[in-house]
């Protein structure tokens, strides 16, 4: 795989994490993540196979009884959001269809 | 009596406990400090002024009745504006999480105030916790107190400078790639970052959930293992935190290291260290061989590999727990004008994709999303084996190093950062060079193992530098033990900055 990253892949990638760059990020971002690509390839000098992947912090079976425990208040929830209705309890967005 | 800022946590629990001061005058005391330097040094986002004299005054009341809280009846304690805390904005200091007030805190900030802990205040800290200067912070940088165009490293900057200026006499940070330890030895302070899952996660906001780990910063490994001591242990509300039982740590600190095996890795203190942190580092191995320690060879051959894979990892969690950052809930929200800014006609299609997207591109800072980016691109179709599989293979192979060091040596010594405090601005524009800051902590987090920097020396234009010790899993006793030994027999963390 090359390092080299396209205008386009920048694109794709920001559309994917819901990121609406200007027109400089994504000329900055094009030649940083570039660079940085090029810095971690480094790692495909080393012989993988077989090995088993570290997926998390720590490898213990996690479980507990499922005992539901008191929600936050609802107007708790919605204190903090830009735009509510907290006599209907619902946070308010834009319009999500046409 | 010297100052009251002067005192170390243990020291001012002590006093309190004793009735010789007042937890309100000590927070006075802390207060007074912030006004006079914190212009400055903006160690702190928040100073809660008002709260931590009302619960001053309140502790001093009960302790005059006979009722001491606990083991920090009445010490300030400063937070990284990571953490949560019920009522106190908390805001990873980032415009995305501008005047957010948690309704809850976390479970460190639980145990601080069950313990008799007075929050004295939010530090600053690079946005998300990303970055490794605070020069990442939407509200601006902090400054070295020992040198006021330097950084005092980061991200957990801010904890680190209010320590190292005597603005609080602990703090609590967080670590994902040393942003514990990297600020602690720039400063001149104790930082220590805890075995994964020792500290409950909750309530920190998250940047990299395999990585990240609470810890507490301090000037001596006794304030240090005593703050670990309050906030380690099980928590049900993170199923990371780890049943195993919380040791005294203190206890541990006997001053004695004799024949305790401590590991080298010659092979990996070669290339990039600046010649003043190798001389610190190597007197201070002397100090330790001459309490009786025993110093041998260990070999760490993948560390070269611990940045390229900790910047493949950490980004490809960061990009999917911050994608809770959609403008709904809570912090920032693009405002209906900019929306279609461009005239793509696009806004009168999808408004709310549109306000998802113009809220994250105007609320995150540009380190923040260079990482979602690398994040996800990593973690995209076609991509995934290559980078994030592999790096987590890799991630294995430096476990394996840990895991065969460790049969050689209870403790491995090496410098906490290859250069002392650079500059503020010096390595804004390179990311890479900002990255290579962490070279000596990452592995840490990505084995998950446990490690403190604890101030080893100046350097000739006297700035601090720090000697980290790493040990195995759930060791922190062995690390403080060691660090405590050291610190009896120099006084690196009994300078003060120039203020």
């Amino acid at each position: 795989m090359s390092a080299s990253l396209s205008r386009e892949d920048v694109l794709r990638v920001a559309e994917l994490a819901h990121l609406d760059l200007t027109a400089d990020e994504v000329e900055l971002f094009t030649r940083q993540l570039a660079g940085i690509l090029e810095y971690v390839e480094q790692i495909r000098e080393l012989n993988t196979s077989g090995v088993a992947p570290t997926t998390q912090g720590m490898n213990r079976p996690v479980e507990r009884d499922d005992v539901p425990l008191a929600p936050l208040e609802r107007s708790q929830a919605l204190a903090n959001a830009p735009d509510a209705a907290p006599e209907s309890g619902l946070f308010k967005v834009p319009r999500v269809m046409g | 009596m010297s100052e009251v800022t002067d005192l170390t946590v243990a020291g001012l629990a002590a006093r309190i406990a004793a009735g010789e001061v007042r937890a309100w005058d000590a927070a006075h005391a802390c207060l007074d400090r912030i006004r006079l330097h914190d212009a400055r040094l903006h160690a702190f986002h928040t100073v809660a002024t008002e709260q931590a004299l009302e619960r001053a005054g309140a502790l001093d009341a009960a302790r005059e009745r006979g009722d001491v809280t606990g083991l920090l009846h009445g010490v300030p304690i400063a937070l990284k504006d990571n953490l949560c805390t019920r009522g106190i904005e908390t805001t990873a200091s980032s415009r995305i999480l501008e005047g957010f007030v948690p309704p809850y805190n976390a479970t460190v900030v639980d145990c601080l105030e069950a313990a008799g802990a007075v929050i004295i205040g939010k530090t600053n800290l690079d946005e998300f916790a990303m970055g490794s200067s605070t020069e990442n912070s939407a509200y601006g940088p902090s400054r070295n107190p020992w040198a006021h165009d330097r950084t005092p490293g980061g991200s957990s900057g801010g904890s680190a400078v209010a320590v190292a200026a005597r603005m609080s006499p602990g703090a609590l940070g967080s670590d994902t790639g040393g942003s514990i330890r990297q600020p602690a030895a720039l400063t001149g302070v104790v930082g220590l970052k805890p075995t994964y899952g020792r500290v409950s996660r909750y309530g920190l906001l998250a940047f990299a959930s395999s990585l990240d780990q609470i810890g507490p910063f301090g000037r001596t490994a006794e304030d240090v293992a005593l703050l670990l001591e309050i906030i380690a242990g099980a928590d049900a509300r993170d199923a990371t935190s780890a049943p195993e039982p919380v040791p005294p740590y203190r206890a541990a600190l006997t001053g004695n290291v004799k024949g305790l095996r401590i590991g080298i890795p010659h092979d990996v203190l070669h290339e990039g260290v600046d010649g003043a942190v190798l001389a610190a580092f190597n007197a201070s191995i002397d100090v330790l061989r001459g309490r009786g320690a025993q110093i041998v060879d260990v070999t760490l051959p993948h560390t070269k590999y611990g940045i390229p894979i900790y910047y493949l990892i950490a980004t490809a969690e960061a990009s999917s727990n911050l994608a809770r950052y959609d403008g709904v809930r809570y912090g920032y929200r693009a405002r209906a004008e900019n929306a279609g800014r461009e005239g793509d006609g696009r806004s009168e299609d999808r408004p709310l994709q549109v306000m998802y997207e113009r809220t994250r591109d105007e609320g995150f800072g540009t380190e923040v999303k260079r990482r979602i980016m690398l994040g996800t691109y990593v973690l995209s179709h076609g991509y995934y084996d290559a980078y994030y599989l592999k790096a987590q293979q890799v991630r294995t192979l430096l476990r394996q190093d840990y895991d065969e060091a460790f049969r050689a040596a209870e403790v491995i010594a090496m410098p906490t950062t290859p250069t002392p405090a650079f500059k503020l601005g010096e390595k804004t524009d390179d990311p890479l060079q900002m990255y290579l800051a962490d070279i000596f902590t990452v592995s840490a987090n990505l084995v998950g193992v446990p490690a403190i920097s604890v101030p080893c020396g100046f350097s000739p234009d006297r700035l601090p530098l720090g000697m980290q010790l790493t040990g195995p899993m759930f060791d922190e006793a062995t690390l403080l033990r060691a660090a405590d030994a050291f610190q009896r027999d120099t006084d690196h963390h009994l300078q003060s900055p120039p203020l």
